[in-house]
């Protein structure tokens, strides 16, 4: 009987088979995401961002409370962890003290358009120099699926049990746009990662953003619009859908505000 | 340097300028204001960081921010300011980075007043925070020991990776005194920097600076470490100063501006003739509790006098533990306490204390 010899994966890259590997500013762990979650999709733009500008060491990545809350283990870079919401004023004492550096928080819904939207508001209207990737998947995670501040009206969560009644909770806040009408953003845009061609605009944004703050422009960021197909009780596939027909309409696709300058980048 | 008038604020901050700040983020708010507004002038002057927070909340992360970097970042605020600064105080001691902060306090509780007070004394020294730990807390009495304790304060923060908090009162910020400032020290250079410092992970491995440890084995271990690390401090950084102890029958003891009040007592009643001491603990945390414990077995009687309703007297009770009796005299709500007021009230301890000195054991 004779065998078929089976190449190593060290034989394949050595033939000059490698097109898609793990970027240097993406750790090599695993990291402790439920299926189908799209926060791995982000840390991958960012970290090929990152290595493609050629940043990674010269980046401290502000982590945020939320799902994400240990995500430095997964990047290769310098890192801090933030309290809940105040990942925009730690990251403004680092830029203010270290503004050859390049500085970004990453935070989720209830981070920044809730517990943090102080911090947000004023660290956008000063125009600070750092990149901020806000995470919108209409739900706490972490916490296990309350109602947040981008849950969409009617949305049942653990602790909206009946939908989000907007005459009880108020509306869903458009960040994007809240914070594009501020005089020191600079580059604000929403994306989402339902999609190939999602995830290819995503990332030209994410390169944006970062060249935005390499230009010392003012303040950088980016909307995801994230799935959490755990606590939105679907399959992953059904979450990237939902993302698709029920959160782009109410949170619509684009660049709220691209500055003079921000072009050229 | 030659003696100069200044206003308690502005020597502070200019001590902590002098002292090798680096970057200073800090919110308005009575009897503080000076200090800010001091730092926002002369520190773009001097090519470092000045930034007026959107809130306190932000102010103190900012300075945590600019601390991780192992930047020397400071604020300053009174009372209702530091409470809002509870949660990044913690944050900061769970992850051990070194930051100064000033309360120059006022009348409590709620909004309270602008007056001086000595009422966040429980705040400072029992942990500023959610948690196990304390920060070192410093209590100048007057001006000059305001600006010598802040000049010192970077690096004793550094030294042990720990808050640090000058604790001054509303009349200590707004008072002025002849004073005279410490010589400029240098900056920190990029080779000076801490080796846990963040500042880009260039040619070595990434650090991480983070409060958050999920096993609890590894939270625990962190606790063990941070109370082996206080209990080292508490046993080698308790400062204090007396006044005529040595043959003191009856013994006061107060800190920051009441102490200072309480020297004119100690010379006045040493005037008719009681023979009375002053003990000023400069350290509110870690409490200076040996040396009083000695002195309470010499003494008849001790009065301890604050602008609060009583809160560093607990940690004379703790320290003396029975050995004499301890009274207290204390104003709130921003009155300040007057020389007579105090002598009035030694006289009342002296009054009640038996003739027989043995006798004292029996009293309750």
């Amino acid at each position: 009987m004779s065998t078929i010899p089976i190449p190593t994966v060290e034989e394949i890259i050595a033939q000059g088979n490698l097109v898609y590997k793990r970027p240097d500013a993406l750790a090599d762990t695993w990291t402790h995401y439920c299926p189908g979650c799209t926060h791995g999709i982000i840390h991958r733009l960012i970290a090929e961002a990152i290595d493609e500008l050629g940043l990674r060491e010269r980046t401290i990545l502000v982590a945020p409370v939320g799902c994400s809350v240990l995500m430095y283990h997964y990047f290769n870079v310098d890192a801090v962890e933030a309290a809940h919401g105040r990942a925009p004023a730690m990251a403004t004492g680092l830029k203010r003290t270290q503004p050859d550096k390049i500085v970004f928080t990453y935070q989720g819904d209830g981070d920044l358009a809730s517990i943090g939207a102080a911090e947000i508001l004023h660290a956008a209207n000063r125009g600070e120099k750092f990149t901020v990737f806000f995470i919108n998947n209409a739900v706490y995670g972490m916490t296990s699926g309350q109602m947040a501040p981008t849950t969409l009206p009617g949305m049942v969560t653990t602790s909206s049990p009946t939908g989000r009644d907007v005459a009880l909770h108020g509306y869903p806040m458009r960040m994007a746009e809240i914070i594009a009408g501020l005089p020191g953003a600079c580059y604000v845009v929403r994306r989402s990662v339902h999609d190939a061609r999602a995830i290819r605009q995503a990332k030209k944004a994410v390169l944006t953003a970062f060249k935005t703050q390499l230009a010392g422009l003012g303040l950088s960021m980016i909307e995801f619009l994230s799935s959490c197909p755990t606590n939105w009780h679907m399959l992953p596939p059904d979450a990237l859908a939902w993302i698709r027909d029920t959160m782009i309409p109410y949170f619509p696709l684009g660049d709220f505000k691209v500055a003079d300058g921000v072009e050229q980048v | 340097m030659a003696r100069e008038l200044w206003k308690g604020n502005e020597a502070i901050a200019e001590a902590a300028i002098r002292g090798g700040v680096e970057a200073f983020f800090g919110y308005p708010i009575t009897p503080q204001t000076e200090l800010l507004e001091y730092m926002a002038a002369r520190l773009p002057e001097l090519g470092r960081t000045f930034l007026q927070a959107e809130s306190e909340v932000a102010a103190i992360n900012m300075v945590y921010g600019a601390a991780c970097g192992g930047v020397r970042a400071m604020t300053s605020s009174a009372s209702p300011g530091i409470s809002l600064m509870q949660e990044g105080l913690s944050y900061i001691a769970g992850s051990e980075v070194p930051i100064v902060l000033i309360d120059v306090m006022r009348g409590g509780p709620g909004l309270g007043n602008i007056q001086p007070s000595q009422g966040d004394y429980f705040q400072m020294t029992r942990s500023a925070g959610h948690g196990d730990y304390h920060p070192i807390v410093l209590a100048p009495a007057t001006i000059q020991e305001a600006i010598d304790l802040m000049y010192e304060a970077f690096p004793l923060a550094e030294k042990y990776r720990t808050i640090v908090i000058l604790a001054a009162d509303g009349s200590l910020g707004q008072m002025m005194e002849p004073a005279e400032m410490p010589p400029a020290r240098p900056l920190l250079t990029e080779a000076e920097r801490p080796s846990w410092a963040v500042r880009g992970a260039r040619g070595r491995e990434k650090r991480i600076i983070t409060s958050l440890f999920l096993k609890e084995e590894e939270l625990e271990a962190l606790n063990l470490r941070l109370q082996a690390k206080l209990k080292h401090i508490a046993e080698t950084e308790q400062h204090w100063e007396e006044v005529a102890t040595a043959d003191a029958e009856y013994l006061l003891v107060a800190f920051g501006t009441v102490g200072r009040t309480c020297k004119t007592v100690v010379r006045e009643a040493r005037q008719q003739g009681i023979k009375v001491g002053l003990y000023r603990p400069i350290t509110l945390w870690p409490f200076p509790g040996p040396r009083l414990r000695k002195l309470a077995e010499q003494v008849r009687g001790i009065l301890v006098a604050e602008m609060n309703a009583g809160q560093m007297l607990e940690d004379v009770h703790l320290a003396t533990l029975g050995r004499c009796p301890v009274r207290f005299y204390g104003r709130m709500g921003g009155v300040m306490i007057l020389p007579d007021e105090i002598l009035g009230a030694l006289h009342d301890l002296i009054a009640d204390q038996p003739a027989d000195p043995a006798a004292r054991r029996r009293e309750p």
